[in-house]
């Protein structure tokens, strides 16, 4: 039967799938040009474009940028300020990656484990739909909940909370005027948008862990706290460092939340938008942009190390 | 006693849970709720009365409405099927062989993505500076397109690896080019995730606020008109309109892309 096929004549298409069927790397090669030409030379390219911007340096009379290979920029990002927004950024960064893992274990625990059928359906249907909804309509929902005037306030003075809430933005450096110009207003919102980024890798990971694991902990004498610090929780932390890339590396460079939710402190991507823009320094802007690079580039090679891409 | 425990959960986890999820949404309902409150100057809780006027002031006397979601519109589409093409082309070409360096280029497609959206953005902006490309339509296309081919990629190169390596083969052996085998047993069990793929990159597109800043120069996209409507409000109410509105046509494509894929995730898990 191979044979009658092989012997049928067959056309251009035949004779170029012969071609393709003697040299497979030849077809891997024409499939692989087009997409590796658009992601290697426009978007690395752009990159490295950005790079170089870093380092040229701002004439501070002219205000004109110098074309010449300098260091000068990457020494302002370690003068006073700039060190701060740094900082302030990172710590923001970590803070929201600790706070989503917490509140994302459970949800991911429950439809990894417990949902069946529909439940599980519904579960990852409600963590889809908020990750995949419109970020500025999720943002702009905030906007109007921690309002001085809107929800948070109202709830607070109705459970007789509002002690409680005046306490919070009472606080020296966290807290601010209400809670949409203060620091927990800016944290509570990136906890919410990133969330799903955390929830599904966490819970992608912990669907892996096989069900006669556990049963063998519990046989061999392990109490569930035993077995989940032993053996769910080591076998789930690939997927918890696979959601953290998320949550971490969105937190560094969002600046649109910030803006919107918090006070005028700057963070990373305010300082690269408002040096690019209004204040035309492109070069401190790209040294500013490198500084989440090689945070990234050292997160995502732990990341590697601890098996975290496997779960993605 | 494990088989006890499978089935009933500890109430703390169960609240935990639940609590988790209404955190996800409950949010969302506020949106709604102020597209129809009358109250024009302020976020007040709750709302002094409620009207549904606000949907025909959204509609007929807002003309600076129009053109962004017109631009929207067409970026997206544009977007999605480069995204598409290139994205599927990446997916067939790493899921296939093993080479030297296939991780490094399977890495080298996530980038868009992993690393933070304003690193696209102002890469993207200063490549155009340099190469002195003015702002345009494709601009904004060109930086959309750019991450809308991580989601096809990754939904594509998910499905071609459960693809049937044998189905190929005797595709062959029954004497089929490689053509007449990629249109007959290849696409059809890659079209429901290629859909997907392309309806996620929709949505993806037409909500991108971060990327499109940097690449649009005096061009307002429906986002970028939404920020500005943040900064500066004029009519609040209205801007919760047309926030409903993104919210509903970025829901249906994800809806239909879970519809799509949902078949795949069952026999993932029944086979474990």
């Amino acid at each position: 039967m191979t044979m009658a096929a092989a012997e049928r004549p067959r056309g251009i298409g035949g004779a170029i799938s012969d071609i393709f069927f003697a040299r497979p790397q030849l077809l891997t090669l024409l499939l692989l040009m087009p997409p590796l030409l658009w992601i290697g030379v426009v978007y690395v390219g752009s990159l490295f474009a950005l790079l170089l911007q870093s380092f040229y340096s701002l004439d501070d009379f002219s205000g004109l940028v110098v074309h010449q290979f300098t260091l000068a920029t990457y020494q302002q990002l370690f003068e006073g300020s700039n060190v701060q927004i740094i900082l302030r950024t990172v710590v923001m960064a970590a803070l929201v990656t600790v706070v989503s893992a917490f509140i994302a274990f459970p949800i991911a625990y429950y439809a990894a484990r417990y949902a069946r059928g529909w439940m599980k359906a519904l579960f990852y249907l409600a963590v889809m739909m908020p990750l995949w909804s419109s970020y500025l309509v999720k943002v702009y929902a905030w906007k109007l909940i921690l309002a001085k005037e809107g929800v948070i306030t109202w709830f607070a003075n109705a459970l007789h909370m509002g002690w409680l809430l005046d306490g919070v933005l009472g606080l020296p450096i966290v807290g601010g005027p209400s809670l949409s110009f203060s620091y927990v207003g800016t944290f509570l919102v990136f906890v919410y948008i990133w969330l799903p980024y955390m929830i599904l890798p966490t819970q992608a990971a912990l669907e892996r862990v096989p069900a006669n694991f556990i049963e063998a902990s519990a046989d061999l004498g392990a109490d569930p706290g035993q077995t989940f610090r032993t053996v769910i929780f080591p076998l789930a932390l690939p997927g918890i460092v696979a959601g953290s890339i998320f949550t971490f590396s969105l937190t560094l460079g969002d600046y649109i939340i910030p803006q919107i939710v918090g006070n005028s402190r700057l963070m990373i991507g305010q300082a690269v938008y408002t040096l690019q823009g209004t204040a035309g320094n492109i070069p401190l802007a790209a040294a500013f942009t490198v500084v989440p690079m090689v945070i990234m580039a050292f997160y995502l090679w732990m990341a590697k190390r601890m098996g975290a891409f496997d779960v993605l | 006693m494990s088989s006890n425990g499978k089935n009933t959960s500890p109430l703390g986890l169960r609240v935990a849970a639940i609590g988790g999820l209404l955190f996800l949404h409950l949010p969302l309902a506020f949106i709604f709720l102020y597209a129809f409150t009358t109250e024009e100057k302020s976020f007040a809780f709750p709302p002094p009365g409620l009207t549904t006027k606000w949907f025909g002031v959204a509609w007929s006397s807002r003309p600076d409405i129009w053109p962004p979601l017109y631009l929207s519109l067409q970026v997206a589409a544009i977007a999605t099927i480069l995204a598409l093409i290139f994205g599927t082309l990446a997916a067939a070409a790493l899921s296939r062989t093993k080479f030297f360096g296939r991780e490094s280029i399977s890495l080298l497609f996530v980038l868009p993505i992993a690393l933070p959206g304003i690193i696209t953005g102002i890469a993207l902006r200063s490549a155009f500076d340099i190469m002195s490309i003015p702002f345009s339509v494709w601009t904004i296309i060109l930086g959309h397109a750019t991450f809308c081919i991580v989601v096809v990629y990754n939904n594509a190169v998910a499905r071609f690896r459960r693809l049937s390596g044998n189905l190929v083969e005797a595709s062959m052996d029954l004497g089929a080019d490689g053509f007449q085998t990629f249109r007959h047993i290849i696409l059809p069990q890659i079209g429901t995730a290629l859909l997907a793929g392309g309806m996620l990159a929709f949505a993806l597109s037409f909500d991108e606020v971060i990327v499109t800043t940097f690449t649009a120069g005096q061009q307002t996209t429906l986002p970028i008109w939404m920020l500005s409507e943040l900064i500066r409000p004029r009519q609040r109410p209205v801007t919760n309109v047309v926030a409903v509105f993104v919210f509903l046509v970025t829901l249906l494509p994800i809806l239909a892309a879970y519809y799509l894929t949902r078949e795949g995730e069952h026999t993932g898990g029944s086979s474990k």
